[in-house]
């Protein structure tokens, strides 16, 4: 569930992280612009039109696997913006510098919020992380740079 | 004595769908549950559920339950009996016994019964598990979730299904470590989702990794981890030791049976659905005619597909009691909606469990 380089380079779009049948829709609902494809069956897995997707993020607040990412490579001429869930507080505010982590939980770096998002009903807060485009691939999880009970991986 | 058209034991989504279906069409309905609020495992439930719109995908359990307990008190020949734990059942009267918290006994004749107790945890035997810290995980997510109390400051995790997964979230999220996940069987049994959550927090998943031992003083202070050989014996040059206060045990449920046996339930051992469960038709009918079953009780399997079981249950009781003009139809609706939750891989251990229960 990967856009190709080539796509990546045309602005934001989501990055669906859910590779295995499990009984569960929500994305498919969450999408009002046609880019999440219609389930024929609620194990399906999900399937992103990738032209469709403007990378709004709707999607990423309403997953309860919390598996959905958008990825910005055109954001700054050397940053990129990842849009991450986040499900812990305290949220971490406009403007501190976070502690980034990888799939596996190693620190890989830092960035910097530069939005939080949160819906009035009952979505998940997304955060907007500006960080190394290097990075925005491998970077799943983000901490305040001291506390918050994380581990270095 | 009290009598009703239908008892329904237990509170949960499979309980208050069952009643619901009761309510809904006039009869008298009565729910009794020893919990002191309505709603079984949903209110220890903060995470969002999984599932479809129908099921309130996305929704916590919690809210969940609350809408649930608010539809049926809207009808007056409901009636919700919290703190209330039924004792026994009297097949030959069809009555049940109740007492409630303040130790009085209360007789109520039913003329059907919808069993909807759910499912216990199962314990797993290792020297020390009697030490203080040792707890099942529905002990720590009633501490943290209900209570609001932290059950220590490191917890190791056993088992790596759903539950043990979820849990060990909700822990990160209060803002208590989690020094590992050890799983016994070589692959991590829960939704992948849920495992990526807890890695990217830096929480390594042990697979073919058990508990040999618990140490400490007074208290839990230290868990001895062993990896598992091919037979799952414990390989004793690889053990090691992780430091931890509380280590939570997540190893699987097992169906609350007790009423179901009582009332002369004819009952199978389907391991795939968590021990011995009573036959049933798949609409919640049991081999004795007055009595149904839906939920955990009937199969351990999830909250979705116990609103369905329950529902399914329900409309079936209000059927044999000549009640339910559109049995077809609202029946129909909810088995089609339980099959597709389990039509996937995911759902596969329980279609093998209840085709074996056929057999
Ligand atoms: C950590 C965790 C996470 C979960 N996550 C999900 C999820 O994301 N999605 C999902 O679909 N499912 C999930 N589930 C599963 C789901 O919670 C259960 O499958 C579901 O609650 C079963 O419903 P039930 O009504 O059969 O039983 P329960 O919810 O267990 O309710 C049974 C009730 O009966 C009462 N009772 C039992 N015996 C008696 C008696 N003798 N007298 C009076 N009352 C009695 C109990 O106190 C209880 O309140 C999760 C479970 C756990 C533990
Ligand atoms: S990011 Fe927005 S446009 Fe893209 S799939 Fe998600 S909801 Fe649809
Ligand atoms: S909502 Fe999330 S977990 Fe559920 S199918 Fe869609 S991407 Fe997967």
């Amino acid at each position: 569930m990967m856009p190709d380089e080539e796509r990546l380079k045309q602005g934001p779009v989501a990055i669906f992280e859910c590779l295995q049948e499990i009984p569960c829709d929500p994305c498919a609902d969450a999408c009002q612009f046609g880019a999440v494809l219609a389930f024929q069956d609620i194990n399906d897995l999900p399937q992103l039109d990738y032209d469709a997707c403007n990378g709004c993020g709707n999607c990423v607040s309403r997953c309860p696997g919390l598996a959905i990412f958008v990825i910005d490579m055109t954001w700054s001429e050397d940053k990129a913006l990842l849009k991450l869930p986040y499900e812990l507080l305290p949220l971490p505010q406009k403007g501190d510098e976070v502690r980034c982590f990888d799939r596996e939980g190693t620190e890989v770096g830092q960035g910097r919020i530069v939005r939080v998002v949160q819906s009035l009903r009952v979505g998940t807060p997304v955060l907007w992380v500006e960080l190394d485009k290097e990075l925005a691939l491998d970077v799943r999880h983000v901490a305040p740079l001291s506390g918050g009970g994380e581990r270095d991986g | 004595m009290k009598q009703v058209d239908i008892a329904v034991v237990g509170a949960g989504p499979a309980g208050l769908h069952a009643a619901l279906m009761g309510a809904e069409r006039g009869l008298d309905v009565l729910v009794i549950d020893n919990a002191g609020q309505a709603g079984g495992q949903l209110v220890k439930q903060t995470h969002k559920f999984f599932g479809s719109r129908e099921q309130r995908a996305g929704t916590r359990g919690i809210h969940i339950a609350d809408e649930l307990t608010k539809k049926l008190s809207t009808y007056t020949k409901a009636r919700l009996w919290l703190s209330s734990t039924v004792l026994s059942y009297y097949p030959a009267d069809q009555t049940l016994m109740i007492e409630d918290d303040a130790e009085s006994i209360r007789l109520i004749q039913a003329q059907r019964l919808i069993i909807a107790t759910g499912a216990s945890e199962k314990l797993l035997p290792f020297p020390g598990n009697d030490l203080p810290g040792v707890y099942g995980a529905g002990a720590v997510q009633t501490l943290m979730n209900v209570h609001g109390v932290k059950p220590g400051r490191k917890v190791l995790m056993v088992g790596a299904g759903n539950i043990g997964l979820i849990v060990s979230y909700q822990l990160l999220q209060s803002d208590v470590e989690v020094v590992a996940v050890v799983e016994a069987a070589p692959h991590i049994g829960g939704y992948a989702v849920h495992a990526s959550k807890i890695r990217r927090m830096g929480v390594p998943i042990y697979t073919s990794h058990s508990v040999k031992a618990a140490r400490g003083e007074q208290v839990l202070e230290r868990a001895v981890i062993w990896q598992l050989d091919e037979q799952w014996n414990g390989i004793d040059s690889t053990q090691f030791e992780l430091p931890c206060d509380v280590l939570c045990l997540a190893v699987g449920l097992s169906p609350l049976t007790e009423l179901l046996w009582q009332a002369g339930c004819r009952m199978v051992f389907v391991p795939e659905l968590g021990g011995h469960v009573p036959w049933h038709n798949g609409r919640g009918a049991t081999s004795v005619p007055e009595v149904f079953v839906a939920g955990d009780a009937g199969g351990v399997e999830e909250a979705s597909s116990a609103m369905a079981t329950g529902a399914l249950a329900g409309l079936s009781a209000v059927e044999s009691l000549g009640q339910c003009p559109d049995y077809a139809e609202a029946t129909g609706a909810w088995s089609r909606e339980l099959d597709a939750l389990r039509a996937g891989p995911a759902g596969s251990k329980i279609r093998k469990g209840l085709q074996s229960l056929q057999l």
